[in-house]
């Protein structure tokens, strides 16, 4: 056990809440998610406003595609030695009508995954530094959804 | 008025994975090119490169690189680079400049020397470019591969098998094209053998990296009469379109989709768009086509490429390849050249190599990998955030 303190990946691009939610950007005028956010142009063709605002976007969505990586990823990923294999998933948010892509978190691998399978955002460990813990956003099954995964 | 250029040339120096620099393939193509064509260099007025951005500056500025190597002689230059659909926008440069009578003979070419293994994002911490962002948090190009093929399992019912049955058709047709770089006969048992990369795509799924160079020379319809090749293959269409917002697919290297959120805002898949163009510009019917070369990234992703080009209808295209429907002899032939199953992807090279199948194939030239027939070809392939090319080639 680390105890460093936790820090996003990436930060700015979710919170760090015990039930945390990815920060989006929305288009004040058209209604447009961005997802990074991003504050400077809408890609709507048919809007050219200016003017956003910061959005907590839906922590949970249904699979739109998952699959997993059985081998190392190149820099800048930062591997545990040895390296486990992790899956990873799309997820359609509602609301929202888009997919956003995360790793699904450790302990569910692509057979206890299916496509419009539920899921919901947490927050668990990328890699770690000499300084700090970095977190970043995971796909889980939703508890009420599906049947324990077995050993976790 | 026509839009056609004629293709009086087509040249490849064999994929694989030479180490040599990449100027050396392209230079190789060109001149192979030129003789397929008869025509002396000083002819080209217009020399138009796919760029690589893999090997320095003389990558950046194609074109030019590949004039000084054959010799300045005058011609203007042009370099493309949109991933791997550079080589298809070096080519519409190339018409744009023809039909607009700037010129009447233009060199398309490109070539590449590749890293081994994934490709890799530049360097820093960066997380304002999703390439850098997407590798960071652990997903790779077979990651979005692998999506869309799970996709095909979990709607449409397709099975490894039936991946595996792309590669096996792939390899069996590849292995009688001297230019590519895998020449051997793969069995679903050496696909079901290989190592899992991105469940559920195996090594021998995805396709590898790999040098390589091919080139055209292209020609006004005037030209191509005056030395007596009016009936060569001619460009009937080239689409370089755009998605339509909101795409609705994950493309590489983004790690999310646009939000179709807003009022009378759809989501849609770029795949489908470009081919639709495409036939449009060329005024020809999908069921007029005699082959087609798609890109390959995986085995799963050219059954979605043959739904995208209407060849089948949605979700048919794996019981088109059960059929033998794809495999040469059937009712539409797809990557008869082995495609990027046998070539591996050289990434500026590969949409002009995907030309020079099809202008051989419709000359009647492609020997054992013969389309008997042929008369109209359709190529597909795609580049990153979701944009990609087609070019029909007709007789």
């Amino acid at each position: 056990m680390s105890d460093k303190p936790l820090a996003p990946a990436i930060a700015g691009w979710h919170t760090m809440a015990e039930e945390p939610h990815l920060i989006g950007s929305q288009c004040s005028h058209c209604n447009t998610y961005f997802f990074p956010p991003q504050y400077q142009y809408c890609r709507n063709p048919d809007c050219d406003s200016t003017d956003f605002h910061e959005v907590p976007l839906s922590r949970t969505g249904r699979i739109w595609s998952y699959t997993n990586a059985c081998y190392k990823p190149p820099a800048p990923f930062v591997a545990a030695e040895p390296f486990e294999p992790y899956a990873i998933a799309g997820v359609e948010l509602e609301q929202e009508q888009m997919v956003v892509l995360g790793q699904v978190v450790k302990g569910v691998t692509v057979a206890d995954l299916k496509v419009g399978m539920p899921m919901e955002l947490v927050l668990e460990t990328l890699h770690e530094t000499d300084a700090d813990i970095k977190v970043t956003w995971k796909w889980r099954p939703l508890a009420s959804a599906v049947k324990p995964v077995t050993g976790a | 008025m026509t839009n056609e250029i004629a293709i009086i040339g087509a040249g490849m120096h064999p994929w694989g994975k030479w180490g040599h620099n990449f100027v050396q393939y392209g230079v190789a193509a060109a001149r192979e090119a030129l003789a397929d064509a008869g025509i002396p260099w000083r002819d080209v007025r217009f020399v138009s490169g796919g760029a690589t951005v893999r090997c320095g500056y003389p990558g950046y500025v194609a074109g030019a690189t590949f004039a000084q190597a054959l010799g300045w002689q005058g011609a203007e230059v042009n370099t493309s680079y949109a991933a791997c659909a550079s080589g298809s926008q070096a080519l519409a440069a190339a018409r744009n400049k023809i039909l607009s009578g700037a010129c009447e003979v233009a060199l398309v070419v490109g070539a590449d020397t590749t890293p081994k293994g994934f490709l890799a994002p530049a360097g820093g911490y960066r997380p304002d470019d999703p390439d850098w962002v997407r590798f960071y948090l652990g997903i790779t190009n077979p990651t979005y591969f692998a999506l869309y093929a799970r996709r095909r399992m979990d709607l449409y019912g397709d099975t490894l098998e039936d991946f595996a049955a792309v590669k096996v058709k792939n390899s069996r047709i590849g292995a009688k094209n001297p230019r590519a770089r895998y020449r051997k006969c793969f069995s679903a048992e050496d696909v079901a053998a290989s190592a899992m990369v991105a469940d559920p795509l195996r090594l021998m799924d995805i396709c590898a990296t790999s040098d390589g160079g091919a080139a055209l020379i292209v020609c006004s319809l005037d030209y191509a009469r005056r030395i007596g090749k009016a009936d060569a293959p001619r460009v009937a269409a080239i689409s370089t379109v755009t998605p339509t917002f909101a795409s609705g697919v994950v493309e590489m290297p983004d790690i999310a989709t646009d939000s179709a959120a807003a009022d009378g805002v759809q989501a849609l898949s770029y795949r489908s768009s470009i081919p639709l163009k495409a036939y449009e510009e060329a005024g020809i019917d999908p069921r007029d086509v005699s082959l087609a070369e798609v890109y390959d990234l995986s085995t799963a992703l050219e059954l979605d490429w043959i739904e995208d080009l209407c060849l089948t209808p949605r979700g048919e295209a794996a019981a088109a390849l059960r059929r033998g429907d794809t495999a040469i002899g059937g009712r539409i032939p797809v990557n008869v050249s082995g495609g990027l199953a046998c070539f591996g992807e050289a990434v500026p090279a590969q949409a002009i190599a995907q030309v020079c199948e099809l202008t051989w194939q419709l000359r009647g030239e492609a020997g054992d990998r013969q389309v008997k027939g042929a008369k109209v070809g359709i190529t597909a392939n795609q580049g990153l955030f979701g944009h990609g090319s087609s070019v029909i080639v007709k007789k």
